[in-house]
């Protein structure tokens, strides 16, 4: 009877301290966010180190991002028409391409392209810098890591998304035009009349914009969380850019579904 | 001075404000350190400058832009000016002409001075050394020394230098603690510790490989290891 009230009370004890130790993390990593939104007037106060990171981070991903953009729109375009085609659909195809992009694949593969290209690399980097002592350097000279160094990073990459994902979306319109219009043969003109129709700026485009924004935050942050606590050697900065891709990528889903659901849910 | 592992970092750590102590205090030019706020203690750091053992300097930056670097962040000195400043401070540590290297196109040696010169650039009241002699040359280390001791003459400051080199601390050190498992076990001028008889200083200056400091890790004998408890 003891033995099997002490395998309860152990298996109790293991759950209460994996959710105390998940509720310690959570509220660690909601106050460092707090701490970066407070430090980060400082880095507006000096534009040139956001739009020198907007430079280096865009750059990092913009080529997968096009590259990816042109594929997912071609391949939008051909599943779209084989879907549409039984239905004499088949002329909805530009909008059916456009809304897929705009409200969902431009805002959540850009994410994710993101997180596993610039994500891991902001994490490697600021990693890098903790284990080299330059961040240690830094304070010794007065100088707030978080404000000089995570925060003009992290409002690089919240700006930098969005216009990635715009990039995406736009890219993959005419990955969908060159598969359903020049290849395929769908009329040029029902592809695009149906995608000015259908499309709503505000309630698709900007909110795939929003929804992007929001994405933006969650990954770079994690990205930069991740690369600031990691303990100062190969093995762990290594695992914290591992985490910063699993942990991002979960983040945008869970995003996705939330913000779906809040933004076209009739 | 002391082994490795004996605190020598820690106190450098905890006189910079890096570390917070568990007990005791540490007051650097009348102020209590841990109990500065964030304001505080980064204005007293404004008048420290530290050298770290690898000389973290920032890899994505050329030397000229490292020793620039505190200038900027802390000064509205024109450019014209801040690059005289640091040619100077270059200049001082023998770089001058390494102005436009990366730091992963110069050698350890001279990595560490450009840190040196980055540390000064401020003209700070203390400076910090950590291990400034760790993997260098006998070359690089007597030049680092020299510069150490010309350059807290020149800028009348008080330096403080953590390393395990007997030779080069002896010959510019005005006076010498030595630490051993976070305690202050001995202290003197050079002269004196040169002729102590206090065992932890004589195998230290020695480099004796056992004494107060012994030769294995504490802890079981080989006997117990091997199974032989009862020969030992």
């Amino acid at each position: 009877m003891n033995a099997a009230l002490n395998i309860v009370l152990n298996v109790l004890e293991t759950i209460g301290r994996y959710v105390r130790e998940s509720m310690e993390h959570i509220g660690f990593a909601a106050r460092s966010f707090l701490t970066l939104l407070r430090l980060s007037p400082g880095a507006f106060a000096r534009p040139s180190l956001i739009s020198e990171q907007i430079h280096f981070i865009g750059n990092y991903s913009l080529v997968i991002i096009i590259v990816s953009g042109l594929f997912v729109g071609m391949v939008l375009g051909l599943q779209g028409y084989i879907t549409l085609t039984p239905y004499g659909a088949e002329q909805k195809l530009g909008q059916v391409v456009a809304l897929s992009l705009v409200r969902e694949l431009g805002p959540v593969v850009t994410a994710l392209l993101f997180a596993g290209r610039a994500g891991t690399s902001l994490t490697a980097q600021i990693g890098l810098m903790k284990a080299g002592e330059q961040l240690s350097a830094m304070e010794m000279m007065a100088i707030n890591p978080i404000q000089r160094v995570l925060a003009p990073r992290f409002w690089a990459g919240v700006i930098a998304m969005p216009v990635l994902a715009t990039i995406f979306s736009a890219v993959g319109v005419m990955g969908g035009y060159l598969v359903g219009v020049q290849l395929i043969g769908v009329d040029e003109g029902a592809f695009w009349s149906q995608m000015q129709a259908n499309v709503d700026v505000q309630k698709d485009i900007l909110n795939g914009v929003l929804k992007s924004f929001i994405f933006g935050i969650a990954v770079t942050f994690t990205a930069l969380f991740q690369g600031y606590h990691a303990q100062p050697t190969p093995e762990d900065v290594s695992r914290a850019t591992t985490r910063t891709v699993v942990i991002a990528s979960l983040l945008v889903w869970a995003l996705d579904f939330v913000l779906t659901a809040l933004m076209f849910n009739n | 001075m002391g082994g490795s592992g004996c605190g020598k970092t820690t106190v450098l750590r905890l006189i910079g404000g890096q570390l917070r102590p568990q007990q005791g205090q540490v007051t650097v030019n009348g102020e209590v350190v841990h109990k500065l706020n964030t304001a505080g203690l980064y204005r007293m750091r404004r008048k420290m400058g530290m050298l770290f053992q690898f000389g973290a300097l920032f890899t994505d930056l050329t030397v000229f832009e490292n020793v620039a670097f505190p200038l900027r962040e802390h000064t509205n000195l024109p450019n014209e000016l801040i690059r005289d400043l640091v040619l100077l401070k270059l200049n001082a540590v023998g770089l001058r002409n390494a102005a436009k290297l990366k730091p992963s196109e110069i050698s350890g040696g001279m990595a560490r001075r450009v840190a040196v010169a980055r540390a000064v650039a401020l003209d700070p009241e203390l400076i910090m050394y950590d291990e400034p002699f760790a993997g260098l040359d006998p070359i690089s280390m007597g030049v680092t020394a020299n510069l150490i001791r010309t350059l807290n003459d020149v800028l009348g400051s008080t330096s403080i230098l953590v390393s395990h080199d007997v030779h080069e601390c002896f010959a510019i050190a005005d006076y010498v603690y030595f630490m051993s498992a976070g305690k202050i076990v001995a202290q003197g001028t050079p002269e004196e510790l040169r002729v102590s008889d206090d065992p932890y200083v004589k195998q230290f200056v020695n480099a004796a490989p056992d004494g107060p400091v012994p030769f294995h890790y504490p802890g079981k004998t080989l006997a117990d290891d091997l199974g032989l408890g009862a020969l030992k």
